[in-house]
């Protein structure tokens, strides 16, 4: 019973995920496929939770933490591409 | 059903429901009409879903192995507190960026004021770029009267 709902909820995942890709492919402008990345980052990080639920082990919990700040780190970079061109300021005026 | 299977049914259930919402989520930035209200859909939900799933694998670490992980409740507070940010920064990088928004938009609010505060910046720069200190804005009025 249990091991069927691990499976229905990875399946949900999955297809969630490639919802994802479509939007990040064809997606409008910029911040669109930006928006849709970082939805699959945070998706990442309960797939691998649920992966390793039914797994049993404990040894998959550190990538959950090491993917969520990728996501984050990643989006905050590409908004300060888009808004400045660059993504680090080497201006000091502001 | 004894005590412990409820306990895994219900964290299978909670980790399930985070999936659909999930799922909702994908949905829903497949179907709104702009980056705006995708947004929306893109960040809020999904969060919700990853709430539910990791609380999900929490409970049923401490119920079957009697683990209590830690980074499971740090990944929880940490996409709680990150999630908001990047989908605020980059909606606000997609508003200086004049991203489309759609036809069905009514009203935006901010457009009058980004104007302003550019203009206000610009006043405030020579013509080289360089920011102007009081007393040189003094002398140019002076000079131009």
């Amino acid at each position: 019973m249990i091991e069927i709902m691990l499976t229905l909820a990875l399946t949900l995942y999955g297809i969630a995920i490639a919802i994802s890709v479509i939007r990040t492919i064809i997606g409008p402008s910029l911040p669109d496929r930006i928006v849709a990345l970082d939805m699959i980052g945070v998706m990442l990080v309960s797939c691998i939770a649920i992966i390793s639920v039914s797994y049993g082990t404990k040894a998959f919990l550190e990538v959950i933490l090491i993917l969520a700040i990728l996501a984050f780190i990643s989006t905050i970079a590409f908004s300060k591409y888009i808004e400045r061109g660059t993504i680090i300021d080497s201006r000091r005026d502001d | 059903m004894t005590v412990d299977g409820t306990i895994e049914f219900i964290a299978a259930l909670l980790m399930l429901s985070g999936a659909v919402m999930a799922l909702l989520s994908a949905i829903g930035i497949m179907r709104f009409p702009d980056v705006y209200t995708r947004s929306h859909a893109g960040t809020k939900s999904s969060t919700l879903a990853v709430l539910l799933t990791l609380l999900g694998a929490f409970i049923h670490f401490a119920s079957d192995q009697g683990f209590y992980s830690v980074r499971l409740l740090l990944g929880i507070v940490f996409v709680f507190l990150t999630a908001p940010v990047a989908g605020h920064v980059i909606i606000r990088a997609a508003y200086r960026a004049n991203v489309k928004m759609s036809d069905t938009t009514i009203e935006d609010e901010l457009k009058g004021v980004l104007q302003q505060v550019k203009q206000d910046a610009e006043a405030d720069r020579t013509e080289t770029g360089e920011i102007m200190s009081e007393d040189k804005k003094e002398e140019l009025k002076h000079q131009e009267e």
